[in-house]
């Protein structure tokens, strides 16, 4: 794309997560940009999301490339004041042009020049546009800040007006005129940015002294307190406590159907490759039911590969759990190469009928599409048989006589199978709880065999287990844990 | 005026997100600038959830340090230990005494820390410990909870009563004004 250009404006937006607050690393975006040769905005509130957007749309239109615009957790997760614009629309007619669309090699040859081009005349243009902008300090301090995004945020939290600031918002490509001229008025130069030294490595590069990631971490996100720090300014006063407060990581919610699945995995102490959604939380205490997690897809990719490599000695004790979403978006693939290169592998599909982690969006199994009106549904059990799957099974995950029963007669067959273990999750609005049930303290032995369930709706008082009625939704698999009857369902 | 730092903190579920809309949307309609800030990702799942409102003449961070905070509204008894740190010398705590265990006490490797907010009081914090529960659930529901703890909020704010309530008539959905109402004059005036 940004060889061919675009016939209107195309804007991508991404999101860095430094902190890994819901991430599997801390990657930075802007090295795509320039990889990718195309121009990179990054606003650093609200405000200017929604003003860099419509910049970014004017410069994909102009330069005729697309257009990042990159985002972190904390402008995404941000919310601040925004004076709204009118909003404009264009309309432009597609001319068919092989020679810029069809990237064959002679015609993408006679388009590298263009990328260059372009690339100096963006370059031009971020000497002077309004998205790069110096703020003259009260020169109380004999140094200047180049910073951008958020770290600019923290910047201003900490020093205000008293220090000169190059904020930029257009961070590829780098302006060299503006940051020699910023440099040459500031004397000490620090560079302030959250993770790689993308602007500072641009500065050494020009020829401008600065300092960078000698003092600000390439790790985690920044605070105004991380800036303070490093300046070794006043520590605020703040109070601590002795005590030690447990950690509280997230946790299945009481009543979801993951829980069943992956009580009977862990119970068969069976090698578990996870997928990324909901249930990566089987990893947590006290089923600890996973073996790794790596990306969207590679659980049913890892177990084709696994069981490749350990043949007789992993097959049968090896399983990979997928949620619905996550094997529509990138599971399928995986199970198409298990029936096509024929790895004896057992793929357990936790089918909730929702794409539940990021907020119960819609997927291609439910029948309606991302607005929630009616759309094509795919059906996985035929989905599952066409990419050449004989054996495909489906199981209630509160049913865990059924679960265990069926994991075993796959694992132990000689081919590729699929379980489909089914129950909508329970946050969903059609799904109605039940009454909560309620422990017969006279009957409980206090064995504690329903604590390595791990329902936050159980606990642990006084010697025998406790329902908190707040939480439960009457799913019942307790009841059918206890070896001593001792949860009681209230008759409705 | 400078500004001012108020840190809602809980366990995922227990509407702390539709709090802070509460308290964003009455300051913005009170003119200042505000920012408010939570990250959920994983921890909407019974997980510590912490959401920063911060507002005043000109907010720059979106997000509250150690010593910062004027206010931090804890929806469960241990969670505000958890951020103490964060807390201003003479800041506030308003906390729910609700316990609601973390996995590790559920599966008994860590005991439930049940004095917490005694040591906060012997360190010179000042504690406003109510049984919003309680009142949620005399109010009509227990998921009132965020909203009675709000209104025990109010009482520290120099923004007329009607105010909030006409903020909660925007951000609530109109089933449940008269429930969230209602806890809100709960948390007030107990």
């Amino acid at each position: 794309m940004s060889y061919t250009g675009v016939n209107a404006g195309m804007v991508i937006c991404v999101a860095d997560d430094p902190g890994m607050h819901s991430s599997q690393n801390e990657q930075d975006s802007r090295h795509y940009a320039i990889a990718a040769k195309v121009p990179m905005l990054e606003p650093a509130d609200s405000q200017e999301a929604l003003d860099f957007a419509k910049i970014a749309y004017e410069l994909s239109e102009q330069y005729d490339t697309p257009v990042f615009i990159k985002m972190c957790t904390r402008v995404a997760h941000s919310q601040s004041i925004v004076e709204k614009g009118e909003r404009t629309e264009v309309t432009k007619e597609y001319v068919k042009n092989p020679r810029k669309y069809i990237m064959a090699p002679a015609n993408a040859i006679a388009r590298h020049p263009f990328v260059e081009e372009r690339t100096a005349k963006l370059a031009g243009y971020a000497e002077t546009s309004p998205l790069n902008r110096i703020e003259e300090g009260s020169g109380e301090y004999d140094f200047g800040i180049i910073t951008s995004s958020t770290s600019y945020q923290y910047v201003k939290e900490v020093f205000g007006e008293k220090v000169s600031v190059l904020k930029l918002g257009m961070v590829n490509p780098l302006p060299v005129k503006l940051i020699k001229d910023f440099a040459a008025k500031a004397g000490k130069v620090y560079v302030i940015e959250e993770l790689d030294p993308i602007i500072e490595t641009h500065c050494k590069n020009i020829g401008v002294d600065v300092v960078g990631k000698e003092k600000f971490s390439l790790l985690g996100e920044f605070s105004q307190k991380t800036i303070a720090d490093a300046f070794g300014l006043e520590k605020k006063e703040n109070v601590c406590l002795d005590t030690a407060v447990p950690v509280r990581p997230p946790m299945m919610c009481a009543g979801c159907p993951h829980r069943g699945m992956y009580y009977v995995l862990a119970k068969n102490k069976l090698t578990v490759l996870g997928d990324i959604g909901c249930y990566t939380l089987g990893s947590m205490p006290p089923l600890n039911a996973l073996d790794m997690t790596l990306c969207m897809g590679a659980s049913v990719s890892g177990l084709h590969g696994y069981n490749k490599a350990g043949k007789d000695e992993t097959e049968n004790k090896t399983v990979c759990v997928i949620g619905d979403s996550t094997f529509m978006h990138s599971g399928v693939t995986g199970l198409i190469n298990i029936a096509y290169n024929q790895s004896n592998s057992t793929v357990i599909i936790l089918d909730n009928s929702i794409t539940g982690m990021t907020g119960h969006q819609q997927n291609p199994t439910t029948g309606k599409n991302i607005k929630g009106d009616p759309a094509g549904k795919v059906d996985l059990e035929s989905l599952c048989r066409s990419v050449g799957i004989n054996s495909v099974r489906v199981v209630d995950p509160y049913d865990l006589e059924q679960c265990e029963r069926v994991v075993k007669e796959e694992l132990a067959k000689n081919e590729p199978s699929v379980i489909i273990s089914r129950r909508p999750c329970v946050l969903l609005k059609y799904v109605k709880p039940k009454k909560p049930l309620h422990v017969d303290p006279e009957k409980c032995r206090g064995c504690k065999k329903c604590m390595k369930f791990g329902c936050p709706a159980i606990s642990f008082r006084d010697g025998h287990a406790v329902v908190d009625n707040t939480l439960c939704i009457g799913c019942g698999v307790c009841a059918s844990l206890c070896p001593f009857g001792a949860f009681e369902s209230e008759v409705e | 005026m400078a500004t001012k730092n108020v840190m809602i903190v809980g366990v995922g579920g227990q509407g702390s997100l539709l709090a802070s809309k509460l308290l964003g949307r009455l300051l913005v309609d009170e003119g200042f600038d505000v920012k408010v800030s939570e990250v959920h990702g994983m921890s909407q799942r019974g997980g510590s959830v912490v959401t920063y409102v911060r507002f005043g003449d000109r907010v720059y961070s979106p997000v509250i340090e150690e010593g910062e905070a004027d206010f931090i509204v804890s929806f469960e008894k241990i969670e505000a230990a958890r951020y103490i740190r964060d807390l201003k010398k003479d800041g506030t705590v308003i906390v729910n005494t609700q316990q609601i265990d973390p996995m590790p006490v559920i599966i008994g490797n860590e005991k439930y820390p049940e004095n917490v907010l005694d040591e906060m009081k012997d360190k010179g914090v000042h504690v406003d410990a109510i049984d919003a529960l309680s009142l949620a659930d005399e109010a009509g529901s227990a998921k009132a909870c965020n909203i009675v703890l709000m209104g025990r909020l109010a009482k520290y704010f120099d923004i007329p009563y009607e105010k909030w309530e006409a903020a909660i008539e925007k951000i609530v959905k109109p089933n449940f004004i008269e429930i969230n109402k209602k806890a809100f004059s709960l948390g007030y005036n107990n």
